[in-house]
């Protein structure tokens, strides 16, 4: 018997990583810009969602993958309801979406008829930002009730970001939120973060978060 | 955070290479993971003790090199290692840093243990 050292050096999610990559290339292909939603629970993501389909309808075709980790529809009984093909990934308790979930969710959904493809991560700060679905961009979903002191510490989650919607604006008077320890928490992490302020429930902000979705749409071929 | 799913991970990136490298037995493995990384040495360690069980990677055991999150500050190119909750450049408080090390999350090698050697003068694989 000999014993001897193998050096390896591959990343422990490389598998999902390739997976993901996949699922973009499949994306690119039929023309579909698509996003990954994350968020904690309560952040306001279903209604996120719900609003921009509406911001968006007729003209551009949504689907929407949501993610929960009990075997519920809620959520994507409010988005057919709204017009739009949803489907619904049971994680089994898992605390993140994966790119393997998303591989088969888009076998599910008519990609050749989409312009974009919403994807509603887990409810969770942590998890969801170590495994990349191969979607074209990472938006969090913050919000007011939440606290000021979120980028310090959940760092990693904001590090992946492209886009950041800051919610329940319409609370800020009523709650101690410090705006500028939160930018700096933010701009620490991720320079120059496209930021939108919106409000759900006043509808404040919500049309510059669609417009920039507009001018990511990708071409049809 | 979702320690079973990395150590699924582990376990099968550990037992393709060993499989490749011929080995009966894996005894350690090694894993770089950063500071910056949210994941819970011991919450692994526990996984791995379930799924490694009735493999080639049995028994084997778990290091962990944790490296350090260090960052550099752009503005004054101070470098400064985190102790705590994330901070500005603790030298001239911009918040405008970048970050140097602790973001690693890789399995670095694997120890095995294998069959004699065959003799060298065998043809067939070397």
């Amino acid at each position: 018997m000999t014993t001897q050292r193998v050096t390896v050096v591959e990343k422990i999610l490389n598998a999902n990583d390739q997976l993901a990559a996949q699922n973009k290339a499949r994306l690119d292909a039929a023309g579909i810009f698509s996003i990954n939603i994350m968020a904690s629970p309560g952040a306001g993501k279903t209604s996120v969602i719900l609003n921009t389909i509406k911001a968006l309808m007729p003209d551009i075709r949504l689907g929407v993958i949501e993610g929960d980790t009990a075997p519920v529809t809620i959520d994507a009984d409010k988005v057919t309801a709204a017009g739009m093909p949803a489907v619904q990934i049971n994680t089994g308790g898992d605390c993140h979406l994966d790119a393997a979930m998303i591989k088969d969710a888009l076998n599910q959904l008519p990609l050749e008829s989409l312009d974009i493809i919403i994807i509603e991560n887990v409810g969770n700060l942590v998890c969801p930002a170590a495994w990349d679905l191969g979607t074209h961009a990472n938006v969090l979903i913050a919000s007011i009730p939440e606290g000021d002191d979120k980028p310090y510490k959940y760092p990693n989650i904001y590090r992946g970001l492209d886009v950041l919607i800051l919610n329940k604006m319409d609370l800020l008077p009523y709650i101690n939120f410090n705006t500028d320890y939160f930018k700096q928490g933010v701009e620490m992490l991720n320079p120059g973060l496209i930021t939108f302020p919106v409000s759900c429930k006043t509808g404040e902000g919500l049309s510059a978060w669609a417009d920039w979705l507009k001018s990511h749409l990708k071409r049809k071929g | 955070m979702h320690e079973l799913a990395v150590t699924e991970n582990i376990l099968a990136i550990a037992k393709r290479h060993a499989e490749e490298a011929g080995a009966v037995k894996v005894t350690d493995i090694h894993l770089v993971i950063g500071r910056l990384s949210s994941i819970v040495d011991e919450s692994i360690q526990f996984y791995w003790d379930m799924i490694a069980e009735n493999t080639l990677c049995e028994g084997a055991k778990l290091h962990f090199d944790r490296t350090p999150a260090t960052l550099r500050c752009n503005a004054c190119q101070h470098e400064y290692t985190l102790a705590a909750e994330l901070m500005p450049c603790p030298a001239c408080g911009s918040p405008n840093i970048q970050v140097l090390t602790g973001e690693e999350f890789y399995l670095e090698s694997i120890e095995i243990t294998r069959e004699q050697e065959p003799p060298r003068k065998r043809k067939g694989k070397g």
